[in-house]
């Protein structure tokens, strides 16, 4: 299979696999690299020492996170009319904008679309194409920032080593997504959305608080007391149908194996390392591998990396410049 | 030899760590795929009383499979009547919902904004084709707004009822024992808004700042936004005493204001959400 195709698989749920055949190239670059391991460890150090820890794309990332959700909520609030309505689905001056899987959610138990229905939709389709399809889970699901903040509460607590993390099998979330397509299928309701924290989220911070935040309340302790995490990993749909137009997508991280290291610090901070799996040690087989589609365009690993070995990347760019 | 003995006991710890993460993977699924069909038990509940929806939505059903719960028809609202459900709704989680008594929709939109801004067509001023309206939900001819009445197009473009007035508490209406009313209907507190023709066509103000001095109290009739939906009629009582009594008339569209400006304590005339027209 291709690349692509193993890649699409990992998101769905399949264990990455190990390389059939490393460029010869690669092989050239890892032998080069391990030849004096004294040095090797030299130049380890030595990048560890330079290295300024940074929150340059956390940060930045924030901003825009905050940004977003804030630009809906003045927008009601002040009555300015830039950004009207919630995530599921607004306008932006005026433009149709719809969230991919609310969309689904209800040509699903509808079965009927509407044409400013399939103009939001394909918009932000184009969009979060050219954006990188989960950048909409890192860089604007509110629910995001806050698992965010309480990961590290339970990171903390499992250093202390009063919880453990609960590892689920990934694939779940590609059953909870087939389910909840069935779901509102066979039902005619939009069951997905009584659970959703991004829906409820936006609708809170929007429309004023309501006892559906007692819900996203409780996920948040299911994942700091049980498994880190667990709802953008193993749940959410959203995330996957994101990850499906963001396989096509041209902006995505790439992983640079002859500035690396192997030492992991990535995979540790990210919310899906199976995606940095390329980052161990024998597992690059190409010079240069943009991550799959289910990562989420975060900038944490970009951020913790050392040596620069991961970078933001535009597919075609540097061709073009 | 000694790696095939040692080889069937790592991979069955490795199997037996395998196994356990496929049971706890299997109860995550249940737990949150069953979740949500929580939100099924209110939308099916036969004692919950049916919402008072926006103006052009869909039967009950239809419109809970076709809201998709962004509230653009809440931010258009110029009075704010349509709040969302919260989560005690299930599966009506964010969809709109009018509170006549609090709010009601007064049409001082003129154009039915909420239609407009809805963006899947769950409020719709045409319904699709298999959306069969049900019997004496739609409405006999166009409604006409007295606030249009003497543009050239008088009407709004609405086809079917949100619901139905009735006059509930007959015993608590003032016209009917002959009273007038005088002052603020619904008291100093009361924050909901209504469009007064001879205040300002463009602009709803609060009702506490309209006192009335009213020798006999038609407020239903008199607040009502349409034209010909309501109005007083003498009816004989029990006694055979004719009274003048609010009589809800087949143009009635079931928008709330009656309700919301009635005086008593609680409204003599209240909505019935959803209803239809019996003649």
């Amino acid at each position: 299979m291709s690349r692509f195709a193993d890649l699409f698989m990992g998101m769905l749920g399949a264990a990455p696999k190990k390389p059939e055949k490393v460029s010869e190239k690669v092989q050239k670059i890892m032998f080069l690299k391990y030849e004096d391991k004294d040095r090797f460890i030299k130049e380890k150090l030595h990048a560890r020492e330079h290295h300024k820890t940074s929150h340059k794309w956390r940060n930045r990332r924030w901003a825009v996170l905050i940004a977003a959700n804030l630009l809906f909520v003045v927008s009601f609030w002040l009555d300015i009319q830039l950004l009207e309505g919630a995530l599921t689905a607004s306008r932006f001056i005026g433009f149709h904008l719809i969230d991919l899987n609310s969309a689904l959610q209800v040509m699903l138990a509808h079965k009927h679309i509407i044409v400013n229905l399939f103009i939001g939709t394909a918009t932000v389709f184009v969009l979060w194409v050219l954006l990188g399809g989960r950048t909409f889970c890192s860089w604007v699901c509110p629910y995001h920032l806050l698992a965010e903040w309480f990961e590290a509460l339970h990171l903390k607590l499992v250093e202390k080593k009063i919880v453990t993390d609960h590892e689920f099998h990934r694939g779940a979330r590609t059953v909870f997504w087939v389910l909840f397509a069935l779901m509102a299928l066979v039902t005619g309701y939009t069951v997905f959305e009584t659970i959703s924290p991004t829906g409820i989220l936006s609708r809170a911070l929007i429309y004023g608080p309501g006892l559906a935040l007692g819900w996203v309340f409780l996920l948040l302790l299911f994942e700091v007391f049980w498994s880190r995490r667990a709802w953008c990993r193993y749940v959410c749909p959203i995330g996957l149908t994101y990850g499906v137009v963001g396989s096509i997508s041209p902006l995505r991280i790439q992983y640079t194996v002859e500035h690396c290291f192997h030492e992991g610090d990535c995979r540790k901070v990210c919310l899906v390392p199976h995606v940095l799996d390329v980052t161990i040690k024998n597992r690059a087989a190409e010079e240069h591998l943009s991550l799959g589609p289910d990562c989420t365009r975060c900038g944490l690993c970009v951020d913790v990396c050392p040596t620069g070995a991961l970078r933001f990347n535009i597919k075609g760019l540097s061709r073009l410049l | 030899m000694s790696t095939t003995q040692t080889k069937p006991a790592m991979s069955l710890e490795k199997a037996q760590k395998a196994r356990r993460k496929f049971l706890q993977s299997l109860g995550l699924t249940v737990t949150f795929a069953g979740i949500p069909l929580l939100g099924f038990i209110p939308v099916a509940a036969a004692n919950r009383p049916p919402r008072l929806r926006p103006p052009g939505a869909l039967n009950e059903r239809d419109f809970l499979a076709s809201c998709i719960k962004c509230g653009q028809c809440v931010q258009v609202c110029p009075v704010q009547a349509i709040k969302l459900a919260d989560i005690v709704d299930g599966f009506g989680i964010g969809v709109p919902h009018i509170d006549a008594r609090t709010q009601a929709c007064d049409f001082s939109c003129d154009a039915v904004q909420c239609i407009l801004a809805c963006p899947t067509g769950a409020l719709t001023y045409t319904a699709p084709d298999f959306h069969a309206p049900r019997a004496g939900a739609s409405l006999a001819a166009a409604p006409i707004l007295k606030a249009k009445a003497n543009d050239p197009e008088p009407t709004l473009n609405l086809k079917e009822r949100m619901g139905v007035a009735r006059l509930a508490r007959p015993e608590s209406c003032l016209a009917i024992q002959g009273k007038g009313f005088k002052g603020q209907t619904r008291g100093p507190a009361f924050k909901g808004e209504l469009r007064y023709l001879e205040v300002d066509r463009r602009k709803p103000i609060a009702v506490r700042n309209h006192p009335y001095d009213l020798e006999l109290c038609d407020l239903c009739v008199r607040e009502c936004p349409l034209m010909d939906a309501i109005e007083l009629r003498p009816v004989k009582d029990a006694h055979g005493v004719e009274r003048m009594t609010p009589t809800v008339l087949e143009p009635c569209i079931g928008c709330g204001v009656c309700e919301m400006v009635c005086p008593a304590k609680p409204a003599a005339i209240v909505i019935d959400p959803q209803a239809v027209w019996k003649a």
